[in-house]
């Protein structure tokens, strides 16, 4: 049956304020997220590297926003998202979208789930107002609160609507 | 009218993009499929129009498809939206 969607990204898949030298240190650290969690290998963080390097910067999906990720058989062991904020911004190469300092890696298996949580990071990266917040979150509990906002804003009706 | 969308690897960027214009079409009440492939399987599949992020232009110009639109913000839903709909003009044109 489908593998259940990831909630909202739990702490610890979140990084906040991270320090990275390059763009490959950068899908490392949001990868080390995913392995840590064990949603997927070290290999898979490597094909996420590799992807970008073969494949082109086009996984900067949007202004400052890169969206790295991996075919499921290069390693994923269970869905997730990781999401990294970046100290500083780093550049991957793109020529409408660098530098980027918001890195939203993803492990998918299931195809059903897998859009379900294409649509979610979609819907993410379209919410300026959130993307703002989260980009200036000191911490990764307050980076987690961000989220719950938005993925769930009617539990937070005092959170005006942009 | 048969669309694809096109990444690396059909399974991120180019899912990304076909719910974004299949929901486009929709609003516009425009019969197509849209169908998210990798590069690869583009290459040898029938489609009349390839909407591709713009890093990949020189890898979809050279596809099957006659007709090319190019995107920079993948989730700008105007972007996508403006293109993809001078593009269903300039063809009922």
């Amino acid at each position: 049956m489908t593998a259940t969607p990831d909630p909202v990204p739990s702490p610890e898949l979140l990084g906040t304020r991270i320090a990275a030298t390059d763009w490959t240190d950068a899908v490392r650290a949001a990868g080390q997220l995913l392995v840590d969690a064990g949603r997927c290998t070290t290999g898979y963080v490597e094909a996420m590297q590799d992807a970008v390097r073969d494949l082109g910067p086009y996984m900067v999906v949007a202004p400052g926003v890169a969206m790295p990720h991996a075919r499921p058989e290069s390693g994923v062991l269970a869905p997730g998202v990781a999401i990294v904020t970046l100290a500083s911004p780093v550049a991957f190469g793109h020529a409408a979208n660098d530098p980027v300092d918001l890195v939203i890696a993803f492990a998918a298996i299931d195809k059903d789930a897998h859009l379900a949580t294409l649509q979610r990071i979609v819907s993410l990266i379209q919410d300026d107002a959130t993307l703002g917040a989260l980009r200036s979150a000191p911490d990764e509990t307050t980076a987690a609160a961000i989220l719950r906002d938005h993925h769930d804003p009617a539990l937070n009706p005092s959170r005006s609507q942009q | 009218m048969k669309i694809a969308t096109v990444c690396g690897m059909g399974f991120g960027t180019s899912m990304m993009l076909a719910m974004q214009v299949r929901d486009i079409l929709a609003d516009e009440g425009v019969q197509a499929s849209v169908d998210p492939v990798d590069l690869g399987s583009f290459k040898s599949m029938q489609a009349d129009v390839v909407i591709a992020p713009r890093d990949m232009e020189s890898q979809v110009t050279a596809g099957p498809a006659e007709h090319v639109v190019l995107i920079d913000n993948l989730v700008d839903r105007d972007e996508v939206s403006s293109k993809v709909l001078e593009l269903l003009r300039s063809l009922a044109d």
